[in-house]
């Protein structure tokens, strides 16, 4: 056990040794003087969690990973999936070899009468890759040839909740930490004056399916791990506000006049957790001044909002793009935007091309603006859902499907301008390479230098991991 | 990496001092954590995963070659650890984890020492207590004496200060005044300390800080955790632990009444309530849930619940696969998940987002509530008195009803229509008995247009449409709607043909043409057999009436005749014509039926008749029930007087004249139906119904219906319920509950020490299976265990024994040798300090603060929280409303739980948001949570509370009285030299401040719904506000030492 991993333990269980505080214990602090801010600097230095996986057993291709999360399971047909097989079935029943025995959602009730649904939008071949992407994403095939599509991604539950409780977490079952928090776990972050794995959403475009805050929480991880909501309207973080009538001097004041009496009181309390406290306020104070910083877009010039597509600060999918390059920009390690509106179970034609609309741009901005920053060698974006969507009609939508659809990634370690496994000829079941959502895992993972396997935590008796018994890297899309 | 943290783990916690001191190899602390971890995975209780016949996980064969007692040097096992040789080197080569030295040796003095086997400690029976002499502590006499043993002392007591903080803490989760803490400073007795515990064992506060516990367990919320996350009354049965505990129910009848309260003979309402255990899981309504998947789902969580809280078991790990370290196979799972199987519930609560029905619930009246009902059932009773007088009047009028009814009805001619048009297009079908059936197209909204020849020779001065049901209807009609239903929103007479004027006739009257409008007959008194009761927003006639389909006002969509609630059935409308309409004047008009309510609801089968009465009305015959009719026919001499009763009775209900009293009547009973309901609390409730059929689910798959058919059992390894027929969940609760239950009483007393001592005896709460941890004192678990059951389970005694030892008394001051041997503090060598968990966090803010409203149970409350918290929730969406009144002010536990978005003070601060059961919180120390601290309204306003109150104490003259004034409320001690200078330079510093900025102190003193007193000088309040928030965020505040 090396120094390092053993103080990572220690902080852990948020426990200082008594050994450290008897040498440099703050009982010797000089009192009633102003605060040495300095110290507490330090103390906060310490505290920054460098993760249980440091360093890194295999070289790291990325930092942090952007999840552009399209919530509510976008149709793979009318996105990346192009199948003209399908185009000519429409309308006919759907042949039951392929769907006897599967589950099935809101269809239950017509399963013994599945027609087959056309591609609602063409498709178009962009880039040098050639890759075939729908019609309605013209601006995500403009950066055809820096993306690595995979066609054959499949997932186990078939309703939205635990649907994305998988996809977060590993497993259906609640209460096990999301990846974010695994990848906080470890590797830490970069910063201290942010939260190392933060969340952003938008609406819009389709029926917007409720999202559980338990998709970003630590589950039995230390809370220290969840992801902090940011939000667009109110305060950014929850309380980073200072009261109403108590400015940014007052709350220092009031802060140091904690710190110091901490400390006083330390001297007959003897705590260590004091200590963390302590730093803990520093580390608050810390993200009220920075947080609003973040969070103001004025610094940004004209071009690059137009490139996004955004004033900013609207709270849209566009501005959420932006504001992840600037958490990306000051060591966040996991960002996570929801984008809740693709659940198209009737009018998929309008409603998909209108929720596309709403991303198409700044996807494909956030991508393009990360490489001309030279990041995206060491970003991985992942453009995806939590399932796909039947190639059969449910009235003029397409109703939930888990045995088929599919993802973008673009980035550090993975091929550009690559696709990479298939669903059969009617987009039903993905049949080629096939990519399970513990793959994906095992795969994200790999990149932040982590064998999946490896990664474990102790709850219950047993060593769980976030690709739980499962999950292969899968190595043929990586670089 | 984990390896190397765990084993840290391993070294560092008490094993380590015993390990050094003692040569003798324990097999239950020593040996079967390393078969355990490191063996098991391929040699343990997982016969789907055993690589061969060697199990470690039981004795092995006295001939064994594996272990040969005494004989390392010939034991198989001993060669395969130490071997060199990658083939065959155990664990194997490839496996994850590896045997350490230290555990390779202590595997092999194990076999040298003679491999004495034992079986895991938690699964033996618990030993019966030993008698101490004096009476005295068990917990001091088994923690001094391995302290002893050890050459280690006790803490001393701490000081009183210290100690009544700590167990009002532990005990109410409050803190106490100053006043109290004086008096037991000041208590010289002997049993000063004994005195306080009695009377915190005996506040009303007591059962709400045990149910904080107990509601993390059982996964208690106010919302269903699925998807929409709605909410669902639950707050009786978390009133219904709080009075378990505080009038210190027996633990094994607080353990019948939840597990089975429904099965109980004769269950009381509390006991039903209680059954609502079993219904606390997660629920959902989300659309396209497959039934039989949830239902898997409920069942598995009902597995891991129960085997969690009552047996620390971590059965639910043997849902896919047997158990890989404890002795549980896939059938336990499913068998014991079957003792569930009886619970009536849907796998998929359709349609319960908007109706509220998340099955079978029972209605509990709020104290007090009879009260509110007196003022209406008397009120009721004089309008009742009145409904029922005979006067003349109502003789006369009765008579004249019944000549109405017994006269022959209306005579109706019915007419097929001549002439058929619509605005969508549908299609008509006019059958033999003149009825219309509609089909094909349909729009939101639709105008029929029906032409016809009026019946020769006549002079029609009525029309009557007749709504009829058809199996082609949605719920067989008679509307098109999805229910069934239709509305008439405005029904035209004109004269002629007209079915080719849709454009003109769609229209409001208004918009027509003057020779249009010359051609409409105004029709007057219409009346229909049924009229929709609800009182849809805006719509003058309180209901879907017959009337407003004549008044010549499309309103919109709430304004026309429906008849809803009586889908399925024919009925019928009657109108009247202004002036009567001769057949060879007029021999042909136009019925036009607009439908403009805009969801689908247009008549889908109808016919239409004529006649010629003046008085032609609904067939009231019809409408009379069968028996008043059979009376209204009788001569009055042939009348008994129960028939003439009943005919009386009737007709005050249906009597025009008595149509005011009635209608006051009936918005009484609406009145006092609203206050009951508002004063009424839902709880879920466990209802039996005949058992669902539970199969094992070969790797948890629900769509796999090929495994065996299980009933319900406990798993085999535990001694068998023993019953003719088919074992229930009470038969469950008395098994867990039995004298050779290992496990119920140890796991419940490890918890309860975990609450007063900061970690349990065995300090794995949720598993004391192999992967769990041995207790750091064995005996003392046996001896709390066997003395808990004796005592007929009562936890306040159990308590009291605790709180009552000199070991709780200690103080929690760190101590340098303690440091080095015992960091974790397992050895108790001193008492713990620790945070208060989220909800006293809370309630002590707002107790010092003077803002605590200490009412005890009730309705779930609102604490402020940040707007649009919800605003990812839907179906349907949600608006946090914070309580206005006293509820703003209530303890922590009966925050509004909402799973998916808990709120924010409540999770910053660890509370779970209980979408499974928790055993144990973290205790986290985050910016986020000093950001709540400092900046959450409740907080803020909680020390503004807190400086007023100080404000007004008479006879705090100076600043550093007052100083020590509100250090002494909120730590119980006075405040020193420094620390009064650090809060009196704040004060002057904000003071000038806030003097030259008058408007900030307003604002900050405008925080929180409670009003600052104005006689305080703001500047002056909003200083010492700064100076309370201070001391409220102090880690003294929030840390029980």
């Amino acid at each position: 056990m090396t120094p390092n991993q053993i103080r990572q333990w220690q902080l852990l269980n948020s426990r200082r040794t008594f050994l450290r505080r008897g040498a440099a214990g703050l009982g010797t602090f000089a009192l009633g003087s102003m605060l040495n801010r300095q110290l507490f600097a330090d103390e906060s230095q310490e505290q920054r969690w460098a993760g249980v996986a440091q360093p890194p057993v295999i070289p790291p291709r990325i930092k942090r990973v952007i999840h552009l999360y399209m919530a509510g399971g976008p149709s793979h047909l009318e996105t990346l999936d192009y199948k003209p097989e399908l185009e000519k079935s429409h309308g006919k029943p759907m042949p039951k070899s392929y769907t006897e025995g599967e589950q099935i959602a809101q269809l239950q009730g017509q399963a013994a009468n599945l027609k087959c649904f056309g591609p609602q939008h063409a498709f178009n071949k962009f880039g040098k890759s050639g890759q075939q992407i729908s019609s309605i994403l013209p601006n995500i095939g403009s950066i055809a040839d820096d993306i690595c599509i995979v066609r054959s991604m499949h997932t186990d539950q078939i309703n939205h909740d635990p649907a994305h409780t998988l996809m977060n977490t590993g497993t259906p079952i609640t209460g096990r930490p999301s990846m974010g928090s695994w990848m906080l776990y470890g590797l830490g972050c970069d910063t201290d004056e942010l939260p190392g794995y933060v969340v952003l959403s938008s609406v819009g475009g389709g029926q917007s399916q409720p999202i559980a805050s338990r998709q970003w929480h630590s589950g039995f991880l230390p809370s220290r791990f969840q992801g902090v909501e940011f939000r667009s309207k109110g305060d950014p973080v929850l309380y980073v506000k200072n009261p109403m009538g108590v400015d940014f001097r007052r709350q220092r004041e009031t802060i140091d006049a904690i710190q110091q009496m901490n400390q006083i009181g330390n001297e007959v309390f003897e705590d260590p957790e004091l200590n963390t406290r302590i730093s803990q306020y520093e580390l608050a104070f810390k993200m009220q001044m920075s947080v609003p910083k973040l969070t103001d877009l004025s610094d940004e010039p004209k071009h690059i909002l137009d490139m996004y597509g955004t004033q900013g600060g609207d709270g849209s999918f566009a501005s959420n793009c932006l504001l992840a390059r600037r958490l990306a920009e000051r060591g966040v390690r996991f960002i996570q935007l929801y984008h809740r509106g693709w659940d198209h179970h009737g009018g998929i034609k309008d409603g998909i091309k209108y929720t596309a609309s709403l991303v198409d741009q700044a996807s494909a901005a956030l991508v393009k603006d990360l490489k001309q920053r030279g990041m995206l060698d060491d970003t991985l974006v992942v453009w995806g859902g939590e399932f796909g969507r039947t190639p059969m009609a449910q009235g003029s939508g397409r109703d939930h499907h888990i045995k088929g659809f599919s993802m973008w990634m673009a980035g550090g370690g993975v091929k550009p301008g690559f696709s990479y496994g298939q669903t059969d000829e009617l987009g039903y079941a993905a049949v080629e390479n096939k990519v399970h959502v513990h793959d994906f895992h095992a795969t994200m993972l790999h990149l932040f230098g982590i064998d999946h396997e490896k990664l474990t935590y102790r709850f219950q008796g047993r060593d769980f991991r976030l690709t739980d018994v499962h999950g292969q890297v899968v190595n043929d899309i990586l670089t | 990496m984990r390896i190397l943290l765990f084993l840290a783990l391993a070294c560092l916690a008490s094993g380590q001092v015993l390990a050094q001191e003692q040569s003798k190899v324990d097999f239950n602390r020593d040996v079967r954590p390393i078969l355990s971890d490191k063996c098991y995975a391929c040699h343990g209780p997982d016969g789907g995963q055993r690589k061969s016949d060697w199990r470690l996980d039981q004795p092995l064969p006295a001939d064994s070659e594996i272990i040969v007692p005494g004989d390392p040097g010939d034991s198989l096992l001993v060669q395969r650890i130490l071997t060199d040789d990658k083939l065959d080197v155990m664990p194997p080569a490839g496996h994850r984890k590896k045997l350490s030295e230290t555990e390779k040796q202590t595997l092999v003095k194990w076999i040298e020492q003679g491999a004495n086997w034992k079986g895991h400690w938690a699964f033996e029976k618990v030993q019966a207590k030993q008698h101490l002499p004096h009476n005295e502590n068990v917990v001091d006499h088994w923690i001094t004496k391995r302290l002893d043993e050890l050459a280690l002392s006790p803490a001393p007591t701490a000081d009183r200060r210290t100690l009544i903080r700590r167990a009002y803490f532990d005990l109410i989760g409050l803190p106490p005044t100053p006043e109290q803490v004086k008096r037991f400073v000041e208590d010289s007795d002997d049993g000063a300390f004994q005195k306080v515990v009695d009377e915190l064992l005996a506040s009303r506060h007591f059962g709400e800080r045990m149910a904080v516990y107990w509601l993390d367990l059982v996964r208690y919320a106010d919302t269903v955790g699925y998807h929409g996350d709605q909410d669902i009354s639950v707050s009786p049965y978390r009133d219904y632990v709080i009075e378990a505990f505080n009038k210190n129910m027996p633990f094994d009848q607080f353990t019948r009444e939840q597990l089975a309260g429904d099965l109980l003979e004769k269950p009381t309402q509390q006991q039903l309530i209680a059954s609502g255990y079993n219904r606390l899981g997660m629920m959902s309504a989300e659309g396209g849930v497959q039934p039989k998947e949830y239902l898997a789902k409920y069942a598995a969580e009902r597995v891991r619940t129960t085997s969690t809280v009552w047996l620390g078991m971590t059965l639910g790990c043997a849902e896919c696969h047997d158990h890989k370290f404890d002795p549980f196979t896939i059938e336990d799972f499913y068998s014991f998940a079957s003792f569930f199987a009886d619970i009536k519930e849907r796998g998929l609560y359709s349609g319960a987002n908007q109706t509220g029905d998340w099955g079978p619930m029972i209605e509990v009246a709020e104290e007090g509530q009879d009260a509110r009902l007196k003022p209406f059932d008397e009120t009721l009773a004089s309008l009742r008195k009145s409904l029922n007088a005979k006067t003349p009047e109502i003789r006369q009028a009765q008579e004249l009803w019944e000549s109405k009814i017994a006269d022959a009805s209306t005579n109706w001619t019915a007419v097929s229509p001549k002439g058929f048009s619509s605005y969508s297009g549908v299609t008509h079908r006019v059958r033999k008995d003149h009825s219309i059936l509609i089909s094909g197209k349909q729009e939101l909204e639709d105008t029929y247009l029906l032409s016809f020849e009026l019946p020769p020779g006549t002079t029609t001065r009525g029309i009557r449409i007749e709504a009829l049901p058809d199996k082609s209807l949605p719920r067989k009609g008679p509307g098109r709607a999805g229910n069934g239903n239709f509305v008439i929103t405005e029904l035209i007479l004109s004269k002629g043909d007209q079915t080719d004027q849709l454009e003109t006739l769609k229209k409001v009257h208004d918009l027509w043409p003057e020779e249009m409008a010359a051609k409409r007959v105004d029709l007057k008194n219409a009346s229909a057999d049924f009229e929709q009761a609800s009182t849809p927003e805006g719509n003058p006639y309180g209901k879907w009436a017959a009337e407003s389909a004549i008044d010549r006002d499309v309103k919109g969509s709430t304004w026309g005749w429906a008849i809803n609630g009586q889908n399925g059935k024919p009925h019928e409308l009657v109108v009247q014509l202004e002036q009567p309409l001769a057949s060879d004047e007029t021999p042909i008009v136009t019925l036009t039926m607009q439908q403009y309510h805009g969801t689908n609801h247009e008549l889908g089968c109808f016919r239409i008749s004529f006649s010629e009465s003046e008085f032609a009305t609904v067939d009231w015959s019809k409408r009379v029930p069968a028996e008043v009719l059979a009376v209204i026919q009788k001569t009055k001499a042939d009348r008994t007087e129960v028939e003439t009763q009943t005919l009386d009775t009737y007709y005050r209900n249906v009597a025009p004249e008595l149509e005011s009293v009635r209608a006051e009547i009936s918005k009484q009973e609406k009145s006092r139906e609203a206050v009951r309901v508002a004063h009424t609390r839902k709880s879920p409730i466990t209802v039996r119904t005949e058992p669902r059929e539970m199969r094992v689910l070969a790797r948890g798959n629900w769509m796999d219906t090929s495994g065996e058919v299980v009933e319900p059992k406990v798993p085999m390894m535990f001694r068998q319920i023993e019953k003719q027929g088919r074992a229930d969940r009470l038969d469950l609760a008395n098994w867990i509950l039995d004298n050779d239950n290992p496990l119920t009483a140890r796991v419940y007393v490890n918890r309860v020490w975990k609450l007063f001592f900061g970690a349990g005896l065995s300090k794995v709460l949720d598993d004391l299976g192999s992967q769990g941890e041995l207790p750091s004192h064995p005996e003392l678990l046996e001896s709390l265990a066997s003395q808990f059951v004796e005592s007929g389970w009562d936890t306040k005694a159990l308590i009291r024994m605790l709180v009552l030892s000199k070991v709780y008394q200690q103080s929690s001051a760190p101590r340098e040798e303690l440091a080095i041997k015992d960091p974790f503090n397992r050895l108790v060598a001193r008492q713990s300090r620790f945070r208060l968990d989220a909800e006293f966090v809370r309630d002590n803010a707002l107790k010092v603060s003077g803002l605590l409203v200490e009412k005890v149970g009730g309705r779930s409350t609102k604490p402020y929280q940040p707007e649009g918290l919800y605003r990812h929730l839907n179906f349907p969406k949600r608006k946090y409303k914070s309580d206005q009144g006293d509820d703003q002010y209530r303890r922590g536990l009966y925050t509004h739980w909402q799973r998916q978005f808990l709120h924010p003070a409540m999770k910053t601060f660890d509370a779970p948001s209980r979408e499974e059961c928790t055993c144990e919180r973290p205790r986290s120390n985050t910016p986020l949570g000093a950001l709540v601290m400092l900046n959450d309204p409740s907080f803020v306003e909680a020390a503004r509370g807190f400086a007023t109150s100080m404000l007004e104490v008479a006879g705090l003259d100076d600043d550093r009285s007052r100083i020590q004034w509100l250090v002494e409320q909120a730590l119980s001690r006075k405040a020193n030299e420094r620390e009064v200078e650090v809060l009196a330079s704040l004060l002057d510093s904000h003071r000038k401040q806030f003097a030259s900025d008058e408007q900030s102190a307003k604002e900050l003193l405008s925080i929180g719904l409670s009003k600052a007193p104005v006689e305080i000088s703001v500047v002056e309040l909003a200083a010492w506000t700064s100076v309370a928030r201070t001391i409220m965020n102090l880690h003294e505040f929030i840390v029980r030492n």
